[in-house]
Parts: structure tokens; sequence; C-alpha cells
């Protein structure tokens, strides 16, 4: 018998397992899956549950219940990956053995990064919204919140998502209008990019949704520390930034796994080819999400076509073949822009996010980089989705791997 | 949108933002023109954060600022000091290497 071991049971990890199990002959191969959690995050629905749009039991479920049969989970901590010997070593001093590996351990915030922004205002007046508890303290901070600064601040790039503070930055205007307490609040959102937008398109296309929320931007901000004792965030450029209510996204770093094995950048995440997902580090170790040092989204969406991808590629390399260069970077995002309208972005490596239709050319029913209630409701729908068919595996149809260029507005492209 | 700009002797090609499109293209003169533009006059010190930046984008890896200020070319209060005001975003325009972006 052959092993593949899988590590991390996310969204990447657990789809991999049901990709895999179905494209596995059982009698050839072991699969087995570790992840020190027992439950499985619907991460998306961190930006709803500040705002009460979703309950706690939206976004947490037993990660078991979708490990397919015929794939052995393990709840264990990870301490180290030991590539000269294909050897993944547990925190209980279990050794497992394998033929594959697949890293899919993820990101996480790293708060520890940013001087002072860990300390006793810590969710009490600086919150991150990228954790179950940063959301939900979050959730219990503005219910009883009278008003005054917020601030919605990234501290650095690469961020899971990196759409979802500006989201955040909407969905908070729409619920103090709807509390009726938007004139007691003022919105600033700070970011080391350019500006709230960046691409050219989108900027054309999206500047004015700033102004009639009346969000206030600061771009090139980068982070030096939280003074958390009165209340603002310096940066290097010595610029200052006063808050009543800081939401942050800390930095964002891979596992600490990662660094105890003796690889990964400098933020922890694993050196991977972009187009076959197969790692440098070692030839039968590959990656997949947002645990890879991948120049693309850090988003669910981005991992679900990987796994695709990645399927083929596991294939192909058991039996000896050439791996398929085949990931071309697609991405495609809900963008929340509050009163219940939404945006929707389809984009790749190449390909900024344009106007257009999607899924179907000259049809829709979802409108690309343009407001609506239909794309709104796209997102509420995808809740549904993500439990009931992309961790499980099942292709989402009319919807595939490589980015599809009908139905888009491109012109001339330069990113 | 592609727009052709003439540095000196020379006629690259540009996005709308005044970003190089193609890294082939840059020489030290446009460089130089280019941090005229940005009011920055060039150093040794200013060419080695461009070699360094230029040397990851061939190899395709993302730049941010901590990448920089690990890079043990400059810390990140020297980066400041070197680019004023959004120093990375400064600095590749002078590189000839894109813009740093997030996906919208």
């Amino acid at each position: 018998m052959k092993e593949l071991l899988i590590l991390g049971a996310g969204t990447s990890g657990t789809m991999m397992a049901n990709h895999l199990r179905k494209a596995l002959p059982k009698k050839e191969w072991n699969l087995t899956i570790v992840d020190q959690e027992e439950t499985h995050y619907y991460q998306p629905g961190f930006l709803f549950l500040p705002f009460d749009l979703y309950k706690s039991k939206d976004v947490k479920k037993k990660i078991e219940k979708f490990i397919p049969k015929g794939v052995h989970l393990i709840q264990e901590k990870i301490d180290r990956i030991d590539k000269d010997n294909d050897i993944v070593v547990l925190k209980n001093k279990d050794l497992l053995k394998y033929d594959i590996l697949i890293i899919a351990t993820g990101t996480n915030i790293a708060p520890q990064e940013i001087e002072g922004m860990l300390g006793e205002h810590w969710h009490k007046s600086v919150f991150d919204f990228y954790t179950y508890e940063g959301a939900k303290n979050l959730r219990n901070k503005l219910r009883t919140w009278e008003g005054g600064k917020l601030v919605v601040h990234i501290s650095e790039m690469p961020i899971k998502c990196p759409v979802a503070p500006l989201e955040f930055a909407f969905l908070a205007d729409s619920y103090f209008i709807n509390k009726g307490m938007r004139d007691k609040v003022d919105i600033t959102f700070v970011t080391p990019m350019s500006g709230a937008f960046t691409k050219p398109k989108a900027t054309e296309a999206l500047e004015y949704l700033l102004e009639q929320k009346n969000i206030k931007v600061i771009p090139d901000f980068n982070i030096e520390h939280v003074d958390g004792e009165n209340k603002k965030i310096v940066d290097y450029a010595e610029e200052e930034v006063e808050y009543d209510l800081l939401v942050t996204v800390p930095t964002n770093m891979g596992d600490d796994m990662i660094e105890r094995s003796g690889f990964g950048d400098e933020l922890n995440y694993v050196p991977t080819d972009k187009n076959t997902l197969q790692t440098t580090v070692k030839d039968n170790i590959f990656a997949i999400g947002d645990a890879t040092n991948l120049p693309a989204s850090k988003a669910g969406s981005v991992a679900h076509f990987e796994a695709e991808i990645l399927t083929e590629n596991i294939k192909r390399y058991i039996e000896g073949k050439e791996l398929k260069k085949e990931f071309d970077g697609h991405s495609n995002c809900f963008i929340e822009t509050g009163h219940g309208k939404a945006l929707l972005i389809d984009f790749n490596y190449t390909q900024e996010p344009v106007k257009g239709t999607f899924p179907f050319p000259g049809v829709g029913p979802l409108s690309l980089l343009k407001e609506t209630h239909m794309n709104h409701m796209g997102k509420l729908a995808f809740k549904w989705i993500y439990w009931n068919m992309l961790i499980k595996g099942k292709h989402i149809p009319f919807v595939s791997a490589k980015m599809d260029t009908a139905g888009k507005q491109i012109k001339e492209t330069i990113n | 949108m592609v727009i052709e700009k003439t540095y000196g002797e020379l006629c690259v090609t540009c996005n709308e933002q005044g970003y190089l499109t193609d890294l082939n293209q840059w020489t030290k003169e446009v460089g130089t023109e280019i941090a005229k533009e940005e009011g920055i006059e060039m150093t040794d010190k200013h060419w080695e954060v461009v070699n360094y930046l230029q040397d990851q984008c061939r190899k395709e890896v993302p730049l941010s600022i901590r990448k920089v200020g690990k890079s043990g070319v400059v810390s990140i209060k020297e980066f400041y000091q070197l680019f004023p005001k959004g120093p990375l975003k400064i600095s590749s325009r002078i590189a000839g290497i894109p813009k740093p972006v997030s996906c919208i």
C-alpha cells in the first residue's frame, strides 16, 4: 500500500481528500488527513458575523462531517515535516510515513508581528475579523458601540481575501444606517496599497462607491506600530491615524510548522510552482491554497480551481507523466457592497477584473464588476454551495478551473 | 491602454499609471529620468534597491515592504528615507517593474 498524506482539513485539504478518494484506487492508496481543529469554519461568513447577518451556526460545522469514507482523519498538532525521510512528525511524537504529501495548512493572522497590536486593548478596541473569535467579539462590541472613529485597516499584503476589508467598510456603512446612527460614525479605510482599488478597470468602475458611502481612504500607509493607549496607528513615515474602534487585518502568515520544517519564505509560505502546484521543496510534496507562495489571491475560490488541477497532477505524478502547467491563477469572488447588493469579479494571473456577464456570455445572470441585487443573492447562495458542493469536491456547473474570456469586456489589459 | 514615453534618447511603453510594461526596455537612463519625475535623485543605495527589486521580479517573487526590509539591502526605515511616501510603489516605477497591486 502507498500512502498519501494531506496536512490541514480546511477548505483546500477537505476538497483534496474528497477529490483524491474518488481518483485513487482504494486497494493501492491509503489516504490520511491531519488537522488539530475539530471545527471546519466557513471563513467567508466571518464577514457577516460582526453585523449579525450570520449566526455562529452558519459558519461552524464538525470537520469529520466532510471527510469522506476511506480517508483516515487524525486530529493532532503537526510538529514538522522531515522531507529528507518522507515523514511527518506529529506533536504526540507519532510518525507518519508518506509517498506523496499535500500541504494545505493555510494562513493565520499574526498580530504579534506588529508592535503594540496585541495587549489589553486586543478584542476590546482593536479587533480582527479573520478568526471566529475575532468576528464574534467584534459582533458583541458593535451591538453596544455608540459611535466614533471606525478605522478599517490592512497591515500588509498579502492577506487572505484581499477585498474582505473593503467589504467590511461597505457593510459597516449599511449597518450603521440601519441602526440610525450613521451620523455618529466616521469610517476610514487605511491601506498599504496605493488606494482602495489598485487596478485600472476596477478603479474606474467602483471608485464612486467610496464617495457614495462616505468612506475616507488613507493609502500608502505601512503600519509601524499600534499605540493602544492613545488609540492611534502610526506608519513608517510617522503618519498617524486616530481611532475609537480599530478593525484591522493583521499580518497574515503561513503555519509555524512550515518554519519548523526548514522551508517556506519570510512569511512561512511554501515555495510552489504557480502552474503545476508542485512545491520546489521536493518532487513528492505538493501545496494548495493559501499555504502556497503563489502570486494569486489567498481565497477559497482560488483553492477550488487549484484542487481540480492538483488532482489531475497527482494522478500524472503517480503515473510518471509530465505535470500539466494548467493553473492560471483563476479567481472568482463576490464582493458585498451593502444594502443588499454585491459585485462579482472573475480574473486570473494576467487578466484584471473587467465588466461583463457570468457564467453565460451575454446572458448572466450575474454581472461582472457591477453592483446588483442578483450578485448579492449569489453570495448568499454560495454558503449552501460551499457546505454541500465545494468542499465535497462536486463540480460547480458552468464554472471552469481555467478562466473563460467569453462574456468579458476585454480590450487591452496591462497589470 | 499603453502609452509611449520618451526618456532621453529612448522610447518606452508604459501603462496609464506610468509603469513600464516591459522590463527589457529599462535602462539606467530611463530609471534616472523616472526618478526625476518622482522628485528623487538617485544614489548608489537607490540603485542597489532597484537592482534587488528587478532581480526578484525576474524570479517572479511577489514583493512587499517586509520582503525588502528583510532583504539585507535596506531596512524599512531606510527604504522610506530613500523613497519617501509609498516606497515600494515609487521604487517599482523607477525599477521598471509592475506596480504592486491587489486583486481589484
